[in-house]
């Protein structure tokens, strides 16, 4: 069973992910480590993966994009920071654009990633930190849902939210 | 981040109005003044002033100068927006890791 816990930090920006497995961290560090598994579960149903370069070692890079169901296929890159199989990895990942090429106009984010072994099996921990409040915009539109939920329709939705929780 | 709830009233009040919303849109970027704000809409420069004004009493958003001039920006709306857009977010991993698992559940039935 997947215990899991989230922690999100809206002012800095950032999400912290706990998931269990009752799998070894060596075989939870397949899931990252080979490109086949990768693109198993990187992208949404809506929105599968490809992964067309993968090389988990510093400073390499993986390359990725993803099919939307409008045949739209937006590309993406990791640029790998750090690599400690099976315990750590950090990578940055950004936007690509058509030609393959990195984006430089696009907000990247960075995640560590870290796998420890406990007694039913292994702890993943992720951190995703956002650089900007656009750079989180951008990574939920694309390819990850269909289109941007207007700004104004948001607050509305979570000052709706928060009536309800204070009541 | 939690928003007291005698602020609510405020809040609600202040984003009734289409064009309010609009100007807390408008706003984000911080570049606009209170008369290239007013230049959006067909109506005088003391209505779009009052919608300010009102917006401003609500907290949404804050008057800033930039250099020599006073600018209209978005307050409170990165941090509401950061909190719906990671909850989003947080949705986005949570099927990230179900698949993770189905991913392992399946090697280990071949594993059998």
């Amino acid at each position: 069973m997947t215990v899991m816990a989230v922690q999100k930090d809206p002012q800095n920006l950032t999400m912290t992910l706990t998931a269990e497995f009752d799998a070894p961290p060596t075989r939870v560090w397949q899931l990252w480590s080979d490109p086949r598994q990768l693109e198993r579960w990187w992208g949404p149903p809506t929105y599968p993966a490809t992964v067309t370069a993968h090389d988990l070692t510093p400073g390499s890079r993986v390359a990725y994009y993803m099919t939307g169901p409008e045949g739209d296929q937006p590309k993406g890159w990791w640029r790998i920071v750090e690599a400690d199989a099976p315990h750590r990895l950090v990578f940055q990942d950004g936007f690509s654009n058509d030609d393959g090429t990195d984006n430089p106009e696009m907000p990247s984010t960075r995640f560590n990633v870290t796998i420890e072994t406990i007694d039913s099996g292994s702890r993943m921990t992720i951190e995703s930190v956002f650089p900007t409040v656009e750079a989180l915009e951008q990574m939920l539109a694309f390819g990850m849902e269909e289109g941007l939920t207007e700004a104004v329709g948001q607050i509305d939705a979570i000052l709706a939210e928060d009536t309800v929780a204070t009541r | 981040m939690q928003v007291t709830p005698p602020d609510f009233d405020r809040l609600f009040g202040a984003l009734a109005d289409a064009t309010r919303r609009d100007i807390v849109r408008r706003a984000i970027d911080g570049e606009e003044g209170v008369a290239e704000l007013a230049g959006h809409y067909s109506m005088s420069f003391a209505a779009v002033q009052k919608h300010v004004a009102i917006l401003e009493r609500a907290g949404l958003v804050t008057k800033e100068r930039s250099g020599r001039r006073k600018v209209v920006r978005t307050n409170l709306f990165a941090l509401l927006a950061a909190r719906g857009l990671l909850d989003r977010y947080e949705e986005l991993w949570r099927g990230r890791i179900d698949r993770m698992t189905e991913l392992i559940a399946a090697t280990k039935e071949a594993d059998r």
